[in-house]
Parts: structure tokens; C-alpha cells; sequence
């Protein structure tokens, strides 16, 4: 008796980026708000940063919520149903639960259950590994459309006294429906991490610290100066490689989104890149803030609603933070 | 070859020029980066950087808050080269 042959996927040959939607928090958090504890000033802030308010969600407005709102925009502006998305990817750092994953939740509150659903821990590098994910699955026909959303609600996990990352931290979620494409929408993706500087951003103390009782709440810190050289000294050379690897040149782009981490980095690293006027520089952050993972959806988002960019035009997306791990590529703006 | 004290001075006037629009006659050996010349700690990193590449020696993150002054930083290269 001979054996049968296998079925295998069959593979799509391009994605692309169908839609975004973007939910901020509910509240706008002035840097007077905030320079109290951390002995500041709002000129201090804005030279420092960039940042003039920052969106944060009021007690009521979850990481959930957030994610839900941002989901529904992108699936109707793609005109799909929620029920095609074969795969629901969460990136982020501040779902509340170890275990389950908040991909599962989300999955069945926007109806996409059964879809398989699973969460990343990427940090600021998170949508960029969600894209490279999505990306994947679609063209090797796993799923059709799959849903990636980069979520935080950062002011659960902050100290209103440190002075070295959590002033600039804000709340919300920006979501992507990824799917087929007759024609090339996402690069090849440049990623990667270097565990070495592991301990250069993160969480302040682990859950069994604070167990133990030998910690507080445990919140964002980081070394500020040496992410600040990684930032724009190594992820320029993250940038330059994505461009090489996507076939372009940077006076090929229409925009510029960078992971929002502080406008000092996205315009040093712009500079280093040699960014040509014409190419639109994506400074979300100076009224959301650093919402990490979601930034970049959030960014690229308002630059579409405002009428900077046009859909139909390249973007270098690159995310870089806590692991240190990056993540880069161009897209077509949806 | 090595840069003489007064040439890496000039060269390292000139990155600070270029990051931060001070003249470069007003950087001098005994001024203070923070007190004098208003240098905040992220354009201090991104001269560091331009300095690594300009002299080709390595500043090491956890040197650059020892480097108060001018003349530290001029000495540290000097020394490095």
C-alpha cells in the first residue's frame, strides 16, 4: 500500500498591510503634572524629551479596552470580518496576567475566536516583531489575515519618582490587519537582541521579589544614556540594513516611524540616517508620549489621519527597547 | 600620530560646535560641560560618539560622567590615542 502525500500550505506570495487603528488614553497628562516628584520642569521635560502632554487611561480604561477599540477600527477599515483572522498576535509588556495570554481575550472579545492568539514580549520592538510574524504566516499561507496589535498601559507600571524613563511613558494600543497582496507590501524584516544589556531597561524587580517582600511594586527603569547610544548609534545601522535588505534608498521614503522613544533619539537617529527633507519624521511622542509597543502603529496611524503621508507610500518602521531587542522594515503605508 | 593636547582641543570644539552651537573659542580646557557650557547628558552621549569617531578611541559609557570638564575629556583622548 503506498503512503498518501501530505497536503502542505500553499503560499501567497506577498502581504501587505491592509489598515491600522489607534486608541490613546483617555486623559492628557501635561509635564506640570508630573515634574513634582522628579524635582522637574515642564522646559526641563520638553528639552530633555520633546514631550509636551502624554496620553495616559484614566482607572476605568483598561489595557483592554484599549486593545478592543484600536482592533475594531482596523478590522472595519480593512473590510473584513473578524471572523477571517487566522491569528491574533499581542504585543506587550503590561498585560497584568503571566498567564493567559491577553491575545486569547482579545481574540473573542472582537470575534475572531477561535483564531489561535498568542502575546509577545518584545517591549518597543514588539510591533515590528508582530509585523515580521504576521508577514510570515500570510505568505506562508497559515492564515489569511492576521491581526497584530502593539497595547500598553505603561502607568500601572511606573514610579512618579524616577527620573529616568517614567515621566515619559504613556497608555494605549494600535493595531494592523496583515493579509495577502498581489504586490510586495512588507520588506524583509531586520530583527534581533542583544542580551548582554539585558539589564539596561526593565522592570525594576520580579514578581517573586515582591513575593518575597524584598521589593516594591515593580516598575520601568532604565540606564538612559547607554540605551541612548544603542538607540541611535546601532540602530542606525538597523535602519541602513532594512533599507539594503528592502531594495530602496532612504530618499525612496515617503516616512520616517521610528519606535517613539524620545525625541532626542528619533532626530539624532534621523540625522545619522541622512533622512531627506521630504521624508515625513513621525514625532507622535510629543503629545502621546513613549507608549512602547503600540507607538509605531500609533505614530504611522496619526500620520495618516492628518494627511502627511499617503497611503500607497514606504515607510521604514524600526523598533528598538528593552532586551535590547530591535526590529525593522519597510512597508507599504495602508 | 598621535594629536597634540591643543589639537584634539580643536577638533573636539568643533563636535561640540557642531551638536550644540557653542563657538568654538568659547570651549576651554578648564570649562565645565554642565555648569559652563550647558551641555545636558544626551548631547554629552552624542558628543562622546562623535568623538570616539573623530579620534578613533573608546569612551566607555560609565567613563563619560568622570569627563567634567574640557580638559578631562581632552586628557582622556590624549591619553587614549
Amino acid at each position: 500500500m503506498s503512503q498518501p502525500t501530505l497536503n502542505q500550505y500553499e503560499t501567497v506570495k506577498y502581504s501587505r498591510i491592509y489598515s491600522l487603528g489607534a486608541t490613546r488614553g483617555d486623559l492628557t497628562v501635561t509635564n506640570d503634572d508630573i515634574a513634582g516628584p522628579i524635582d522637574s520642569s515642564d522646559e526641563w521635560i520638553r528639552q530633555r524629551t520633546g514631550i509636551i502632554t502624554r496620553k495616559r487611561a484614566s482607572k476605568d480604561l483598561s489595557l483592554m479596552d484599549m486593545a478592543v477599540s484600536a482592533s475594531n477600527e482596523a478590522i472595519a477599515k480593512a473590510g473584513i470580518q473578524a471572523s477571517e483572522i487566522g491569528a491574533v498576535i499581542f504585543s506587550t509588556i503590561t498585560h497584568p496576567h503571566q498567564t493567559p495570554s491577553a491575545a486569547a481575550l482579545l481574540a473573542d472579545k472582537i470575534g475572531a475566536n477561535p483564531a489561535p492568539a498568542f502575546d509577545i514580549s518584545a517591549a518597543c520592538a514588539g510591533y515590528c516583531y508582530g509585523i515580521a510574524q504576521a508577514d510570515a504566516l500570510v505568505r506562508s499561507g497559515v492564515a489569511k489575515y492576521v491581526l497584530v496589535i502593539g497595547g500598553e498601559k505603561l502607568s500601572d507600571f511606573i514610579d512618579p519618582t524616577d527620573r529616568t524613563i517614567s515621566f515619559l511613558l504613556g497608555d494605549g494600543a494600535g493595531a494592523a490587519i496583515v493579509g495577502p497582496s498581489d504586490t510586495p507590501g512588507i520588506s524583509p524584516t531586520v530583527w534581533g537582541s542583544d542580551g548582554s544589556h539585558w539589564d539596561a531597561v526593565g522592570m525594576s524587580a520580579s514578581l517573586l521579589e515582591l513575593r518575597d517582600g524584598t521589593a516594591n511594586w515593580p516598575t520601568l527603569r532604565q540606564e538612559g544614556l547607554t540605551v541612548f547610544k544603542w538607540a541611535v548609534w546601532e540602530m542606525v545601522k538597523v535602519a541602513r540594513q532594512a533599507l539594503e535588505v528592502a531594495g530602496i534608498k532612504v530618499e525612496d521614503l515617503a516616512a520616517l516611524v521610528t519606535h517613539q522613544a524620545n525625541i532626542r533619539i528619533i532626530d539624532e537617529l534621523a540625522k545619522q540616517l541622512e533622512v531627506p527633507e521630504h521624508v515625513v519624521i513621525a514625532r507622535d511622542i510629543v503629545y502621546t508620549g513613549n507608549t512602547s509597543a503600540a507607538s509605531i502603529p500609533l505614530a504611522m496611524h496619526a500620520l495618516l489621519e492628518s494627511g502627511e503621508v499617503k497611503s500607497g507610500g514606504l515607510a521604514l518602521e524600526i523598533g528598538f527597547g528593552a532586551g535590547l531587542a530591535f526590529g525593522a522594515q519597510v512597508v507599504v503605508l495602508p | 600620530m598621535a594629536l597634540s593636547q591643543n589639537e584634539v582641543l580643536a577638533g573636539l570644539a568643533e563636535i561640540v560646535n557642531d551638536e550644540t552651537g557653542i563657538a568654538t573659542e568659547a570651549v576651554q580646557l578648564e570649562k565645565s560641560f554642565t555648569d559652563d557650557l550647558d551641555i545636558d547628558s544626551i548631547s554629552m552621549m552624542t558628543i562622546v560618539v562623535n568623538a570616539e569617531d573623530k579620534f578613533g578611541v573608546k569612551i566607555p559609557d560609565e567613563e563619560v560622567k568622570n569627563l567634567i570638564t574640557v580638559a578631562d575629556a581632552v586628557n582622556f583622548i590624549t591619553n587614549a590615542q
